[in-house]
């Protein structure tokens, strides 16, 4: 009994005692998660808007792949991601492989499929509703993407949000890229899965919680983000 | 400038004093003539052989029951649809092409999720009204539309009423020269559908000219200046309300104008 509980306590203290080392672990991790998104977002938006105004030849299979790549494996991304970045991989000159850099080149790509999915979605449902309104007004491409990303704020951000809870929960890619070096690369979960199998469970334990609250924050976000909604 | 109509006083502000520097400065784009147009979805023809000319007149109404294909011709005479034959051609091509000179009103409101300020500024940016006449159209667009308390209030939380008479502000706003409305009140109560009326006449003395869809013979008969009959995809009658009311020239017509069923 009293065995599970010490690491327990010992979590609780390091968290409550701001310590260095986790908060050196949970400011890395959310500056990779966080960047990712942005930059995920940056490109997944308009992707997600123009597949929901155009139909063009190969339309169907974009979004199929789109919607299957919602499922991506870390893994087998953090594998790609990582021949990719190797020194005799297409990238390798940068030397960007076990840097924070290639961990947020990795969650960007694990994300991107998922915000330009969802945000497809909903602005297709959008663009039925406001198609006739927009060819009334003679507007062009990008004053109707703009204008149907911004009526479809409240969803577009929970849809974010979902790519960031994804990037900041996934293991198997960042592991792979980043290579879990100390003060370097190390994440919330790479650190979780190592003290882990070393037994060392305060630690982990204590990350666990903060990545725990990290979460449920972000869909209490969500939540209040789809109340906002209902109001507008 | 004298009230016209059966003698209701529409209580929404008078709004013609506020057309300076509009679409309604520059050359006329009606007529607007409609050459042999036909529709037709997967072989089957919806609009059949119509020739028409709408003319620069104060209220056009397009008229007839359900099914005789009013609303395709409204939105192929608006641009929303393109024909699969014939040819259309407006007075003045070129600005009849800017999207400040023709508007659309449809029998849903469309309502952009923001308040009903925002949703008639967004309509003036998108006309390229200039910034320092947007908030004085603003105002008149909400007084006329008697929503100015509502400023504020989010467009999509207004009644079915209330956003009716907000599409009509705001396509208003910028002082089309057309504005054509799709059976604006057929989901209204007489109370509502009276408002609308009123703020349409309080559009047309403006300057606009309305071409407006409906199969409700007393809104017809209170708006129209002329009357284009439709029945089954053609147009059978266009022609003074006056004359059209009186003596309509074909059976059909007479059938409708006499309130016999007819589909």
């Amino acid at each position: 009994m009293s065995e599970a509980f010490s690491p327990l306590s010992a979590a609780l203290s390091l968290v409550f005692s701001g310590d260095q080392a986790l908060g050196e672990i949970v400011l890395l991790s959310l500056k990779v998660s966080l960047t990712a998104v942005f930059i995920a977002s940056i490109i997944a938006l308009p992707i997600g808007a123009t597949l929901a105004i155009y139909r063009f030849p190969g339309h169907g299979i974009i979004v199929a792949v789109l919607n299957s790549l919602m499922g991506l494996p870390p893994v087998v991304l953090g594998l790609i991601v990582y021949l990719l970045l190797s020194r005799a991989g297409p990238l390798g000159q940068y030397g960007l492989l076990f840097t924070p850099e290639a961990m947020i080149i990795a969650q960007t790509f694990l994300v991107l499929p998922i915000i330009a999915a969802l945000s497809r979605q909903t602005l297709a449902d959008l663009h039925g509703q406001y198609q006739e309104q927009f060819r009334s007004y003679r507007l062009g491409a990008v004053s109707s993407i703009l204008t149907l990303l911004w009526e479809g704020r409240f969803s577009l951000v929970t849809a974010i949000l979902a790519g960031f809870g994804r990037a900041s929960a996934e293991v198997g890619a960042v592991m792979i890229v980043g290579g879990n070096i100390n003060h370097v690369t190390r994440l919330m979960t790479t650190t979780i899965a190592m003290e882990t199998s070393k037994g060392d469970f305060s630690l982990a334990l204590g990350l666990g919680i903060v990545l725990v609250f990290i979460i449920v924050m972000v869909n209490m976000l969500a939540a209040l983000i789809q109340g906002l909604e209902r109001r507008a | 400038m004298s009230q016209k109509g059966p003698g209701n006083k529409p209580a929404l502000a008078v709004v013609s004093s506020t057309t300076s520097g509009s679409a309604l400065d520059v050359p006329p784009i009606l007529p607007l003539t409609l050459q042999n147009i036909d529709y037709e979805v997967e072989g089957q023809r919806y609009l059949k052989d119509i020739n028409l000319e709408i003319q620069d007149c104060p209220a056009t109404v397009i008229l007839g029951p359900n099914g005789a294909g009013k609303t395709l011709l409204l939105r192929i005479c608006h641009g929303l649809l393109q024909s699969t034959r014939g040819r259309m051609q407006w007075h003045n091509e070129k600005i009849a092409r800017l999207p400040s000179s023709q508007a659309m009103v449809f029998q849903r409101p469309v309502m952009f999720r923001r308040s009903v300020r925002q949703n008639i500024d967004y309509a003036l940016k998108v006309c390229k009204v200039p910034s320092t006449e947007r908030q004085q159209r603003l105002n008149a667009a909400m007084e006329s539309a008697g929503l100015s308390h509502l400023a504020n209030r989010p467009a999509r939380k207004l009644s079915g009423g209330e956003q009716q008479r907000l599409a009509l502000a705001r396509a208003w706003a910028f002082r089309p020269q057309v504005m054509f409305l799709d059976e604006p009140a057929a989901h209204l109560d007489p109370g509502a559908t009276r408002q609308i009326e009123d703020m349409i006449k309080q559009i047309q003395l403006s300057g606009t000219r309305i071409v407006i869809v409906t199969h409700d013979l007393g809104q017809a008969r209170r708006i129209a200046q002329r009357v284009v009959f439709m029945y089954r995809g053609r147009v059978l009658e266009n022609r003074s309300a006056e004359h059209f009311f009186q003596s309509p020239d074909t059976k059909e017509a007479r059938a409708f104008v006499a309130g016999e069923l007819l589909w």
